[in-house]
């Protein structure tokens, strides 16, 4: 769901397609019959923005059937955990809603304490306010007939697949989702992915070989950029930016640190301070003293309450309040939501930076349709780039697995090495600030780590040191002493006093004493479900499933004897685990012994399967979301009916919006009657700035078109092949129409509800008659989490060309 | 099956549309049987991963050792996650190594003009470098409006790059932070 794999992600379908052939059931629940569906032993369609709805519906068919894996459910998620009285979900909405604020008070969804301060349980799952009893009753309202009438889906395709996926809640089978943006771009795109969680947790196929949520990632290096930190919410390893309500280092880690008063929970995020601390001395090495937050007031921080997202860094330059601006390898004038307003927004710049291998719509967009060159002032500075194939270093696929990957000829003409351009950018700006006396706040700028050079031109591997870290003294750990300068092992070791400097600690063993691992090419696979753990690295520690722990049952032993990701290992006497047991397989979620011995005695020293969350359980139940603990299906914010069936609030109640004179949104509005989706084709990668510029791939999809089904283009008077003008309350595109079958109107509420599809990849600068950008279409509202723009579900109208 | 170097070319550019687009139905093997030795004498191997989607496929590069450049790729069949196959993206990746498309020049487009100017890097290098510096002066907070300390620069913004290794990433972002930015975004927002 929510992706086409066989023709975005293609080579990850050919493992789709291994387990087809060992009797693997494939299932595709998509709007569009794309490759995916044929090769599909179930295909159901659905109304984009309605997989909530769909997934709600499993759920209470896993529940009322009790499909779900009893003992998993019970042992590895929070199912029998106690809610608080406050909590409640009522015409829509959950507890705590503030309409003013458009915001939830989430402590209303808290859960009832014991008084050790660890959340009440009834292990029985009886307890009407338990979360197993809370969630069954949230879902009993997502009956078929709902479910149908909202998704469009068939009642006989909805059982088919309910009926199949969750046949896997039994020790011995496993099942697999992949996802993408189809999941992602939605006002409710982090609660489409919450209920697949929870279905998978019910099921028991978290952790486990076949088993996950599998993210889809559409860009080679996005997993490493993530990571990585370059988003305005997260630093590297996934630690928060932090806000100017935290003035010191200590208010960030009270507020960032998670604590439990459970023993058995490894609740690993306690280790956060050591690695705010270790990333602070990678950056500013020295100067980062322990009397001082090690330079914690030299991170910028934004407004609590603001947002520097995406969205909101376009619309503050549509509203002329940026006047700068780097498009780094990227083409937001194609690839954002909306993009009209941001092609309006970049004339708003005094001077913009574009680096990239091909001229491209961001790059030149003072010439692009509608715009008058003499007009507009912003002075672009293009950067010819190298390509992948012309430098040295790592990038990270979705298994998490970082590759290395190795120089194949030179930069061609003039282009430079992205690494360069920065490496070298920032020494001249470094300059000013040395030369300027009077520069403001110089220090952080003055004082960044910048000795990343061999022969005075960027190396890759001191960058990969620094991320994987370092000790920055002298240091003694039990009867070790470890050197000043000598790599850290591994994040376990890492130090919050100072001691040990690490980019980013998830990376921490990507390149270590024992040399770069993540440039390792050796194929064993001991495993024997193809883990490949001497092929390159994967964070975290070179886990290659992470929550491994819940691949087996309490005593360490996996519940499927067939599929072993981990087996704990040990003498036993009496019934009990001696000491000295060790785990075997995949590199376990921590040291510590299986929650139970072979008697079924509890132990003491063990800890809970999921390892990241605070309290050790999966979230069934997620008060940690903006939106509610529980997914509730709302409708996308532009959408085709004026009614949601399951409660009286339409939309997602705190879906971002903005509001600038572009953000035009229409909903059951005559003039935009048609749902529209966006999305790929094989031959092209997102905006097509490089695939466009590929003579076997243009030719073989050389320009935007928009597919639609026999029915509407019955409707329209269109024909196949024929030019039509699609429109959205946002811009107006001309497209080549493709009338199919792969497309069918879907029966919503009883009306006939009709959908067009177009790619995303194409923009007015090459080829000459390739069309222009299905962003111009999309809307820019988003979700409230994440912020990631709507793009998957919008109304548009249709128009044959010239009509 | 004789080959004449001139039969082999008309061939081989029909054998290597092929492979994006596959199923010709006719029988190549001679062919590459003949490619195969022609590669392999005068090339040099290297192994990347491919730049597109996240699946991770290995590519082998073959790179001619007199001229430097890369004549050929294909998918490395020790890769455990492709075994050799890729898809028509990751097969037309020889055409990002040879592309006469590509802009390999610096270029400038000053205020109002309607043109690009083709410049020097060191010159880019340090206009930017005084933009930067200039934008980030006038535009650093150093107290929001509630007297909290910030320290952030409110006038420069910047997007990417999934397209660039993890030590590119996180040099850039280190850049970025130091100079106090926060408008840092990238394509996993989009």
């Amino acid at each position: 769901m929510g992706s086409n794999a066989a023709e975005t992600h293609p080579v990850s379908f050919r493992w789709v397609m291994k387990a087809k052939d060992k009797g693997g059931t494939l299932i595709h629940v998509d709007p569009r019959y794309t490759r995916t569906s044929t090769k599909a032993d179930i295909y159901a369609p659905l109304r984009p923005g309605t997989d909530i709805a769909f997934l709600g519906g499993m759920i209470k068919y896993i529940i009322e059937n009790k499909k779900y894996f009893l003992d998993y459910v019970i042992d590895y998620t929070n199912a029998s955990y106690i809610v608080g009285e406050k909590y409640e979900f009522k015409d829509g909405l959950f507890s705590g809603f503030n309409a003013e604020k458009k915001a939830y008070d989430s402590s209303t969804w808290a859960y009832a304490m014991d008084e050790k301060g660890v959340p009440k349980k009834d292990l029985s799952l009886q307890d009407p306010h338990c979360v197993f009893q809370l969630m069954k009753n949230h879902y009993s309202r997502y009956d078929l007939d709902t479910v149908s009438s909202v998704t469009g889906t068939p009642k006989d395709d909805l059982m088919k697949v309910f009926a199949a996926f969750s046949s896997t809640g039994v020790p011995g089978k496993a099942g697999t989702i992949m996802y993408a943006m189809g999941w992602c771009q939605h006002s409710v795109g982090v609660q489409n992915i919450r209920t697949i969680s929870i279905i998978q947790a019910l099921l028991g196929n978290m952790g486990i070989a076949g088993g996950g949520v599998n993210a889809l990632r559409g860009e080679s290096n996005v997993q490493g950029s993530t990571d990585a930190g370059l988003l305005f919410h997260i630093l590297p390893g996934y630690n928060p930016t932090p806000t100017a309500a935290l003035p010191t280092l200590a208010d960030y880690n009270k507020k960032y640190t998670p604590s439990s008063k459970d023993p058995l929970s490894a609740n690993w995020w306690q280790n956060r301070p050591k690695y705010i601390v270790s990333m602070l001395k990678a950056f500013y090495g020295d100067a980062a003293k322990p009397d001082d937050d090690f330079a914690y007031n030299w991170l910028p921080k934004g407004d609590e309450g603001k947002y520097y997202g995406w969205l909101d860094l376009f619309d503050a330059m549509y509203n002329k309040q940026l006047k700068g601006f780097f498009a780094w390898g990227m083409n937001p004038a194609c690839s954002g939501a909306n993009s009209n307003k941001t092609r309006e927004a970049l004339a708003n710049l005094e001077w913009m930076v574009s680096v990239n291998l091909f001229d491209n719509e961001t790059a030149s967009f003072w010439k692009g349709p509608g715009m008058k060159p003499g007009k507009i002032k912003t002075e672009v500075f293009f950067l010819p780039c190298a390509t992948f194939l012309e430098k040295e270093g790592s990038i990270s696929n979705s298994g998490r697995w970082a590759q290395w990957r190795y120089k194949a000829q030179e930069p061609e003409g003039m282009s430079k090495r992205d690494g360069d351009i920065i490496y070298q950018l920032f020494l001249q700006i470094r300059e000013l600030y040395e030369k300027d006396k009077k520069a403001k706040f110089p220090n952080p700028i003055l004082n960044l780590n910048w000795d990343y050079a061999t022969d005075r031109k960027f190396d890759p591997h001191l960058v990969a040191k620094t991320i994987n870290g370092y000790w920055t003294k002298d240091t003694a750990v039990g009867d070790k002493t470890f050197r000043k300068g000598e790599q850290v092992a591994a994040f376990a070791m890492l130090k919050d006093d100072g001691s040990t400097a690490c980019g980013n600690w998830i990376y921490c063993q990507s390149y270590n004493q024992d040399g770069n691992n993540m440039a390792r090419r050796d194929k064993t696979d001991y495993s024997g479900i193809g883990l490949y753990p001497k092929w390159s690295w994967a964070w975290p520690v070179n886990r290659r499933i992470i929550y491994n722990r819940a691949s087996v049952d309490p005593a360490g032993k996996p519940w499927n004897p067939k599929r072993t990701v981990v087996e704990y290992i040990a003498d036993i006497k009496d019934g009990k685990y001696l000491p000295g047991g060790t785990w075997k397989g995949d590199v376990p979620d921590g040291p510590w012994p299986p929650l139970r011995n072979p008697d079924g005695s509890a132990r003491e020293d063990a800890k809970l399967a999921f390892i990241m969350k605070p309290d050790g359980y999966a979230s069934l139940f997620g008060p940690g979301l903006k939106d509610g603990p529980f997914p509730e299906h709302y409708e996308p914010l532009e959408c085709p009916v004026d009614k949601n069936p399951f409660g009286a609030q339409l939309t997602n109640p705190i879906a971002a919006t903005l509001k600038s004179d572009k953000d035009s949104i229409m909903s059951c509005d005559p003039r935009f009657p048609f749902v529209g989706t966006t999305y790929r084709v094989s031959e092209h990668w997102q905006t097509g700035v490089i695939t466009r510029h590929m003579p076997w791939l243009i030719e073989a999809e050389p320009q935007v078109f928009i597919e639609m089904s026999e029915q509407l283009a019955r409707l329209k008077g269109i024909s196949n092949g024929e030019k039509v003008i699609v429109q959205s309350p946002r811009g107006s595109l001309e497209v080549v129409a493709i009338v199919t079958k792969r497309l069918k109107p879907f029966t919503i509420q009883g009306q006939e509800v009709h959908m067009v599809g177009l790619p995303l990849h194409f923009g007015w600068i090459y080829p000459k008659n390739g069309g222009d950008s299905a962003n111009l279409l999309t809307p820019s509202v988003g979700d409230p989490n994440t912020r990631i723009p709507e793009s998957k579900a919008f109304m548009v109208n249709v128009l044959k060309k010239g009509a | 099956m004789k080959l004449t170097r001139r039969d082999f070319l008309k061939v081989s550019g029909a054998a290597t549309a092929g492979l994006a687009l596959s199923g010709l139905g006719i029988d190549f093997s001679p062919v590459e049987a003949y490619a195969w030795e022609l590669r392999t004498r005068e090339a040099k191997e290297t192994p990347t991963i491919c730049c597109y989607c996240a699946v991770g496929c290995g590519i082998l590069c073959q790179t001619d050792k007199k001229t430097g450049q890369v004549i050929y790729t294909e998918g490395d069949a020790d890769h455990p996650i492709n075994g050799g196959s890729l898809c028509a993206k990751g097969a037309s990746v020889y055409q990002l190594a040879r592309n006469d498309k590509r802009v390999t020049n610096v270029l400038y487009r000053a205020p109002n003009s309607d043109k690009w100017q083709v410049k020097k890097w060191d010159w880019a290098l340090k206009e930017i470098a005084k933009r930067v510096k200039k934008t980030r002066d006038a535009s650093l907070v150093e107290k929001n409006e509630q007297g909290q300390v910030v320290n952030r620069c409110n006038g420069i913004a910047s997007v990417g790059s999934a397209a660039m290794d993890n030590e590119e990433c996180w040099l850039y972002q280190a850049m970025l932070r130091s100079l106090g930015i926060v408008y840092i975004e990238h394509q996993a927002r989009i």
